[in-house]
């Protein structure tokens, strides 16, 4: 340990100030290491040394960059595959039946770090047997941290990290080579949008039908976390849906949502908003043991789907409305 | 309660290591064989691992000859099969798939990504 607990009680400060979220005690680890490389990288001996010249100069880029390096989230593609299992078997299906007016939905990455939680989404949308040229779908993707939303309008991920929860048949049908990364085709990556927001401030979005907030309401103190989800609930439906992560609740925060499940997955909706109805044979699992293929068969959720050789995605290229061509 | 079984198939005996052991602390007990007509020969003897981590670029039998011989057998229709290889072109991720593996992992890999691949399986010990 080299940061004194006056260092860390102005890190704590700083990123409470900008981003309302809380460094309790015990994080002193986390700021150590997360701030390890970013001290190198800018010259100095270590982090203490890092903190001193902010404490002393009020460096508004490293203030920034520190900030960044304190709140970015480790994150993967489809990560706990629950929500999207829910998205894919039951959110769609009601929201195509409640939405068939407008033939619109909109679904909130919110706190979408690196693009995985956003692109996700994207695939799901874009392989859903309902989805046709009819619909028009959007995915608002928002974060904190302008380098995060820069690495993620990028759509490029390394080796490692489409190792990370991608289904090898997704990646070979949403993702393209790019020198020794993968980048995400554009049929899927012009479905979503990037957006700089801040939950902890006010903000103005359009009506959301479904908001993936996971893992960012466990960085907040009590009554920030009240205020997010009152913000939340504003911009959400009535009949929409919100999904946090799995050690996060709305209980004792916000008595307006009630908690629903579909099969595994946990859901939260506005209060009357009730259950959906949950489909007997609805779409394929995104994976499991359901998608396993049988003897001398292709994997069946290789099936019907195209391949490269074909263009990717082009069951559906051009089908979904990108934003901004409505 | 029994463990689940594992069949780790590479000719290089440091990556069977590696695998070995990250497969062990997933819980499961493992055989190695050094390449796809070992692995063939163990499978005819009666062995029959829940899942088998191939690497594609091996002597005698390269892994996609593997994949292609079990997905002929009735036997070993319930066997998962998961690519574990440095062959990272998209053509040849398909042409496994369409062999019938299951997953891909492409070297080099983390852990994680073993025990995600697992979990996206439905395979976990």
């Amino acid at each position: 340990m080299t940061i004194t607990a006056g260092a860390f009680a102005f890190i704590a400060d700083l990123v409470k100030q900008m981003t309302a979220i809380n460094l309790g005690p015990g994080k002193e680890y986390l700021v150590e290491n997360r701030l390890a490389s970013l001290a190198r990288d800018a010259g100095f001996r270590d982090v203490a040394a890092l903190i001193g010249r902010v404490q002393l100069s009020g460096d508004d880029r490293l203030r920034r960059q520190i900030v960044e390096a304190l709140t970015t989230n480790e994150t993967s593609f489809f990560r706990d595959r629950d929500p999207f299992n829910a998205l894919r078997q039951v959110i769609i299906p009601d929201l195509c039946r409640k939405r068939v007016a407008t033939h619109r939905i909109t679904i909130w990455s919110a706190g979408c770090s690196s693009g995985q939680e956003p692109y996700s989404i994207a695939m799901t949308v874009v392989d859903h047997p309902l989805i046709n040229s009819e619909w028009t779908v959007e995915i608002l993707a928002t974060d904190i941290s302008q380098e995060m939303l820069e690495k993620a309008k990028s759509a490029r991920y390394s080796q490692l990290e489409v190792n990370r929860g991608l289904p090898a048949p997704l990646l070979v049908r949403h993702f393209e080579r790019c020198e020794t990364d993968w980048r995400v085709v554009p049929a899927v990556r012009n479905l979503v949008r990037f957006q700089q927001l801040n939950l902890a401030e006010d903000f103005e979005l359009p009506w959301i039908d479904v908001v993936f907030l996971r893992n960012v309401l466990i960085y907040f103190d009590t009554t920030t976390k009240i205020e997010v989800l009152r913000r939340v609930r504003r911009v959400l439906r009535p009949d929409g849906y919100l999904f946090l992560g799995g050690s996060e609740t709305t209980l004792g925060l916000d008595d307006e949502f009630e908690r629903v499940m579909l099969g595994s997955a946990t859901v939260y909706r506005p209060r009357g908003a009730g259950v959906p109805e949950i489909p007997t044979e609805g779409a394929a699992p995104i994976a499991g043991p359901a998608a396993r293929p049988g003897l001398g068969s292709r994997p069946s959720s290789l099936a019907g789907s195209p391949l490269p050789g074909s263009p990717p995605g082009s069951s559906l290229a051009g089908s979904i409305n990108p934003p901004g061509r409505r | 309660m029994l463990s689940l079984l594992a069949m780790v198939i590479d000719d290089s005996s440091a990556m069977r290591l590696i695998l070995g052991r990250i497969m062990r602390g997933l819980g499961f007990d493992v055989v190695e064989a050094p390449n796809g007509a070992e692995a063939i020969a163990r499978l005819e003897s009666g062995i029959k691992p829940e899942i088998a981590l191939v690497d594609w670029n091996m002597p005698v039998m390269d892994g996609l000859a593997f994949v292609n011989a079990v997905r002929k057998k009735e036997q070993w229709r319930d066997i998962t099969l998961m690519m574990v290889t440095t062959e990272s072109e998209q053509s040849q991720i398909v042409r496994a798939l369409a062999a019938g593996a299951h997953e891909y992992v492409i070297k080099p890999f983390t852990p994680d990504a073993i025990a995600d691949k697992l979990a996206l399986l439905g395979v976990l010990a």
